[in-house]
């Protein structure tokens, strides 16, 4: 074990997807602890303590940026840095760039947090940095594209593995998006506030593209590459079918761009608009769903894995969380549906059903399966990881659960009318029903947050683990070499 | 010539595979946002409508609005359905918002929708809502922002502030002419008020004369963030709008 754990690494660059993993699981127990603090704000507003800095309108975004770019995004990092030169068999190309990246994003990420606590933002959801911090992400995105293209340009199999498309088309995308929902004119050169180039409907337009495809290409294509590799490796089965890759990948790809509109129905934005987008989210359930199933189907003949492995168990629950939020989100996208859910917890469950279930899940079974193998030990405690499952199954399940019921009880008491005619509810009648279950939101939210500080410990010990193991190993050969050398 | 395409010759070549993604991926957007630039029924022409930009005051107010993020839990976008126009007023329209950069239609009501809450309620009761909502609505989860009415406004870059907003389109006058084409679009009062020279000066005086806070010592953050809530959605007046027209105009 010793000799090929060598050799590979020197043949790949595994400190860089140690390094991500690290971080991947540092920002997870952050972002989610601030998650849930804002939760508990909503339940408790004392909470927010008089204090700018931590008021529920700043710390927001700290915990969007923390979970999505932090957690989501340095797993994605680790993961494709790890999958790109496993199925390419070469190394990254360049260990300059590739440390580059991780030190500009983990600043990327700080910088966003302070920059919020302390009054600065662009006001527009998931993408509030600043243009100074948009254009380190922008540095950043550049050197990671040529960093992963280049590292394919140097595969010694003359295919390219279908988790890579994805990976791939997660670059691009995230490169184009940002591009054109930051464009913005600064105040001036040493001002940190700016405002954006569009305004009102073509900027509603711009960021909801961009929103929702955060959505699409940051926390699905990208976990969809995660899924590609992570599956049929901790199945030990080829994946599925690659016809359905195939089509799942060009149809998502191609699809996802057009649905962003569908935050937007009965606004001011043009109604041809919104059915083009509500018309493509119906259509986004054939390949996402046939993404699940070829997920879910690479396990067949070997189901009993999911008794005996909670690694698996993380990753093909992840999968179905991913095949119940595709079928929600469509559902949700009809005009009709829409009208009652729009603006309401609804849609804040929904993206946690997608973030945590699917998201969050896929990565720590992901993580899981990797950290042992980049340390070259085994998990310090299976028995945890399952911990883990339960803890963060039931926080899901309270979570979505809360917001369907408050999302749809607000939507029903806002547009109640009694029997004359008028609104039979006022507003703050709608806030006050909200009480339980803002409380039952934050329970759940505390049950994933405890799951994922479990995974923290288990990482380390894992780490320190393989340390020793590796230390060890070299004070025995040390010896026998002394002993040969007399 | 039949060509008998495989799927193998993007998988095996990473050039293609790079265009081909770029290309099923900027479809969508191409089709969607690209004409709203240049559709003119996008933004409603209809005779009635003339939405002026924000004063200083009230722009410095709304960035205020936006350093607190009060987008997270309010939206300023009204729907068009029954109960929206019972609690909140007629629909909005996009002219509403033709020159907020960035748009706060926002996606979540926490909160109540803000988008015609101007005028609804006096200075004071913002003023002491804001500081401690639950003193005026007891139900209310909304935090408390006391140091907006402590903290004086900051004016030393509002000349930058409209000048950026300028180079993105907001009708702010620099020069003579564009003074001129403000008189002839808004009037003289409001041309005065768009003119980047006496922001300052124009700034302080509506914070005075409006004594928003309720304190006449200095121009607080306070007088800002009302004098921005008391002018949502009262820059069109709906009942001297033809609503045929406005519905043909989309």
């Amino acid at each position: 074990m010793a000799i090929t754990t060598f050799s590979s690494a020197e043949q790949y660059n595994f400190d860089i997807v140690k390094k991500f993993a690290v971080m991947a699981v540092v920002w997870a127990v952050v972002g989610m602890f601030v998650g849930v603090y804002i939760a508990s704000e909503l339940a408790w507003p004392f909470l927010n303590f008089d204090s700018p800095y931590i008021s529920f309108g700043r710390l927001r975004p700290v915990h969007t940026g923390a979970v999505i770019f932090g957690f989501g995004g340095s797993a994605l990092f680790a993961t494709s840095y790890y999958v790109v030169q496993r199925t390419c068999q070469t190394r990254l190309i360049s260990d300059g760039m590739a440390s580059f990246t991780f030190w500009g994003w983990q600043a990327v990420i700080v910088l966003a947090a302070l920059s919020y606590v302390s009054g600065y933002s662009q006001g527009r959801e998931y993408a509030e940095m600043e243009w100074p911090i948009d254009i380190l992400i922008e540095v950043v995105w550049v050197a990671y594209l040529i960093l992963f293209v280049g590292t394919i340009m140097r595969r010694k199999q003359p295919h390219i593995y279908v988790a890579n498309w994805f990976y791939l088309a997660f670059i691009l995308a995230t490169a184009l998006l940002h591009t054109f929902n930051n464009l913005a004119v600064p105040v001036d050169l040493f001002s940190l506030k700016s405002y954006s180039l569009f305004s009102g409907t073509q900027d509603a337009m711009t960021q909801w593209w961009y929103g929702h495809n955060a959505v699409g290409f940051f926390l699905t294509a990208a976990f969809l590459g995660m899924m590609y590799y992570f599956v049929p490796k901790q199945a030990g089965r080829p994946i599925y079918s690659y016809r359905l890759s195939i089509v799942h990948f060009w149809a998502l790809g191609f699809m996802y761009m057009w649905v962003g509109a569908h935050h937007l129905h009965w606004t001011a934005l043009p109604d041809w608009t919104s059915t083009l987008a509500a018309t493509f989210s119906i259509l986004l359930l054939m390949p996402s769903w046939g993404g699940m199933i070829n997920g879910i189907m690479t396990l067949s003949g070997a189901w009993d894995k999911l008794r005996t492995d909670p690694v698996m168990r993380f990753l093909i629950v992840a999968l179905s969380f991913y095949g119940m939020s595709t079928f929600e989100g469509p559902m949700m996208s009809l005009k009709e549906v829409n009208a009652l859910s729009h603006y309401t917890d609804w849609t804040v469950g929904h993206v946690h059903s997608g973030a945590l279930g699917w998201v969050a899940m896929i990565s720590f079974g992901s993580l899981y399966h990797m950290i042992p193998k980049l340390w070259d030990t085994k998990l310090y405690s299976t028995r945890l990881v399952e911990v883990h499952f339960w803890l963060a199954t039931i926080g899901v399940l309270l979570y979505i659960i809360a917001m369907w019921v408050s999302g749809i009880t607000q939507g029903l008491m806002w547009r109640a009318t009694d029997e004359f005619g008028n609104l039979q509810y006022s507003f703050v009648e709608s806030v006050a029903a909200m009480v339980p279950f803002y409380i039952m939101r934050a329970v759940g939210g505390a049950f994933f947050l405890s799951g994922a500080a479990i995974m923290a410990y288990n990482v380390f010990m894992t780490i320190r683990q393989g340390k020793q193991e590796a230390a060890a190993l070299e004070a025995r050969l040390a010896a026998k070499m002394a002993a040969v050398g007399a | 010539m039949r060509i008998n395409f495989k799927h193998e010759w993007i998988e095996t070549n990473i050039g293609l595979m790079l265009v081909l993604t770029m290309l099923a991926i900027s479809v969508g957007g191409l089709v969607e946002i690209a004409p709203l630039f240049f559709i003119k029924k996008t933004v409603e022409n209809v005779e009635g409508i003339n939405v002026r930009p924000y004063t200083p005051l009230e722009l410095r107010g709304r960035d205020i609005y936006i350093r607190e993020g009060c987008y997270t839990c309010h939206s300023q976008m009204i729907r068009p359905f029954v109960d929206e126009k019972l609690r909140y007023g007629h629909y909005s329209l996009a002219a509403e918002s033709q020159y907020d950069h960035p748009f706060q239609w926002g996606s979540k009501r926490t909160g109540p929708d803000l988008a015609r809450v101007g005028g609804k309620y006096s200075n004071a009761w913002h003023v002491q809502h804001l500081i401690a909502p639950r003193s005026m609505v007891p139900e209310s989860v909304m935090p408390n922002y006391p140091w907006l009415a402590t903290t004086l406004l900051d004016l030393s870059d509002i000349t930058g502030r409209m000048k950026a907003l300028r180079a993105v389109g907001v009708p702010y006058s620099l020069t003579e002419a564009e003074r001129e084409a403000n008189v002839k679009k808004f009037g003289e009062q409001i041309a005065a008020q768009l003119h980047i020279a006496d922001a300052k000066q124009n700034l302080v005086e509506q914070a005075n004369l409006g004594n928003y806070d309720g304190d006449r010592a200095g121009v607080s953050e306070m007088d800002a963030l009302v004098a921005y809530l008391q002018v949502l959605g009262t820059m069109v007046d709906f009942t001297r709008l033809d609503e045929d027209e406005l519905v043909r105009s989309r």
